[in-house]
Order: structure tokens, then C-alpha cells, then sequence
């Protein structure tokens, strides 16, 4: 394992680890292997529709990394690099599985009305109050931590990403699962911060809806 | 004159629709100082859009704790076969 300890694992330095990778050194490819797999494998779902085609794009990723590391010229970080093999491998059986075509069809997803919350919970334009709640949010209980946390609760979360356009699932995977900073992902996904904001929010806001709506019919 | 023009625009009302657009630019840090100070002026004053900040941040933290569900992606067979892949490609190489 590279020299650096649990804290600062983000911040391992890519030139030694490549150094390593390069010489062969298989505890340094065992650590990367571990340390990425599960971001690699969330990465490829958003692309492609099984668990076990995404398996395919992983392993397929960690053997054009074994075979390319040579080629690897730093100038993106490791990470970027390895998260973008994934994505090209994905993105390919994602069409041959007919399945999306991420960032190809970024407009449409990024164009277009597609309000945070339902019209309908705001007063109309006739209102003298226009545009303000009508049927405000309602608070979700801060005490019952374990509801929040429930299966069912991540079920649903789990269910309204799944069903998200494919590059706001992409997005929101990358940022609230996987925490990476934006510009990691703008990296990544090669758009810009302003680009990648927009897609978050509409996934975020539709996680959101999922989540009232959940909450709702729990507490009905 | 300016502290005029200034408390006039902090106190013409963000309506919620258009509040609800912004959260996340707030979130991110990525909102100029003056409609900062009109989000939170907004903020401050409505329970609803207050409720649905506080929303949006539970969804973002019950989000993150997803991350557990598939840890283990890769089964411990294709994690030794990518191992000895490697090791292969280095022997050969050598």
C-alpha cells in the first residue's frame, strides 16, 4: 500500500503510485484495485442497465489500466483517468444494450422547463401572492433518525436516482454518493462547473420530490 | 441613494418558485453576494423555503449513505484474476 494512511487516501501521490504500478508492484495495484472498484462500479451503472454488465466494464477498465499505465501521461490525475477508461468502456455497451447515451444527449437534459418542485404548489399568477407556496414543504422529522435511515427510505432514494436522465444520474452519483468535489467530476465528465450545477439540481430536486412523497405515504 | 437601491432590492420579495431554483447554487457556494443576501433575506422570513432548504440538505446526507449498499462490487475471484493479470503482464514484460 502506498504510504499514505486512511486520511488523506485522496491525496496519495499519483507519481509514486504510478512509479509503482509501472515496476510492477502488485500491492500498490491491490490497493488501487480495492480503493476504486466501487466507485468504478456505481460509475458504470449509471451507463449500463445490469449489475453484471457493469461488472464487464469494470474488470475490462482495471485490464486497460494493467496493459496502459505506460501511456498514462499525467495529466489528469490517476483517478480522473481511470474513472474516464470506465466511462468510455460503459458508454460503449450502454448503446450496444440500446441503453442511453450519456452526455451525448447532455442538452436535452440540461434545456427545457423542468422545475425544481410542481407548479401547482405555488399560488398562480392571478394571486396576489404569486408565486409563493401554496402547499408548503412540511418539515421531516429530525428525531427519528432511524425512518430516515430506514431500508425503505434508501430503497427510495435508490429507486428515484435509479430513474433519473441518465447524465443527472451520473452526477448525483459522482457528487452525494461517491462525494466528490465538482471539479472532479467536471473533470471527469469534461463540462463545465456550470453545466454540472444545473444537472445536480434537477437530480437533487427530483430525489427530493421522491423523498416527500415517500415520507408521505409512510406517515398516511 | 445607494443604500437605497440596495434595501429596495433586498426587500423585493424572492418569490418560493424561483427560490427553490437556487438552492443548489446556493449550496454550492456559487451565488454572487447580492442575491446571497436576498436568498437568506427570502430565507430568513418563509417557513416554507426554509423547510425545503432543510430538505434538500437531509436528501443530500441520506444520499451519501448509500454508498454502503455495493461496496463489494468485485467478487473475490475476478479481484485475484485482475491480480494475476497483473502480475502476468509484469512478468512477461521483464
Amino acid at each position: 500500500m502506498p504510504a499514505v494512511t486512511s486520511a488523506g487516501a485522496d491525496d496519495v501521490d499519483d507519481r509514486s503510485l504510478v512509479d509503482r504500478l509501472r515496476r510492477g508492484d502488485e500491492a500498490a495495484f491491490a490497493w488501487l484495485l480495492d480503493r476504486y472498484t466501487g466507485s468504478l462500479h456505481r460509475l458504470a451503472r449509471s451507463y449500463v442497465a445490469t449489475a453484471s454488465v457493469a461488472d464487464e466494464a469494470v474488470q475490462e477498465t482495471w485490464l486497460a489500466v494493467v496493459t496502459g499505465i505506460d501511456r498514462f501521461e499525467g495529466r489528469s490525475s490517476l483517478k480522473t483517468w481511470l474513472h474516464r477508461i470506465l466511462i468510455n468502456i460503459a458508454r460503449t455497451k450502454g448503446v450496444r444494450e440500446h441503453r442511453s447515451v450519456p452526455f451525448a444527449s447532455l442538452g436535452s437534459e440540461l434545456g427545457g422547463d423542468d422545475p425544481a418542485v410542481d407548479p401547482d404548489r405555488f399560488r398562480g399568477l392571478g394571486d396576489r401572492h404569486a408565486g409563493q407556496w401554496a402547499t408548503p414543504p412540511v418539515p421531516w422529522d429530525e428525531a427519528p433518525e432511524a425512518r430516515l435511515l430506514s431500508r425503505e427510505t434508501l430503497a427510495a432514494v435508490q429507486h428515484a436516482i435509479d430513474d433519473l436522465p441518465p447524465n443527472q444520474r451520473t452526477v448525483i452519483t459522482l457528487r452525494d454518493l461517491e462525494g466528490w468535489p465538482s471539479e472532479d467530476v467536471c473533470n471527469v465528465l469534461a463540462i463545465t462547473e456550470t453545466n454540472q450545477r444545473v444537472l445536480l439540481h434537477r437530480a437533487r430536486s427530483k430525489v427530493r420530490g421522491a423523498l416527500e412523497t415517500h415520507f408521505e405515504d409512510t406517515t398516511a | 441613494m445607494i443604500w437605497r437601491r440596495l434595501t429596495a432590492r433586498l426587500t423585493r420579495d424572492l418569490p418560493c418558485r424561483q427560490f427553490v431554483e437556487l438552492v443548489t447554487d446556493y449550496l454550492e457556494g456559487a451565488m454572487p453576494a447580492r442575491e446571497r443576501a436576498r436568498f437568506e433575506h427570502h430565507l430568513s422570513r418563509c417557513d416554507g423555503c426554509d423547510h425545503y432548504l432543510a430538505q434538500i440538505r437531509r436528501t443530500v446526507d441520506v444520499t451519501g449513505r448509500l454508498t454502503v449498499a455495493d461496496i463489494d462490487a468485485l467478487g473475490s475471484v475476478a479481484r485475484e484474476r485482475l491480480l494475476g493479470a497483473f502480475r502476468e503482464f509484469h512478468t512477461q514484460g521483464a
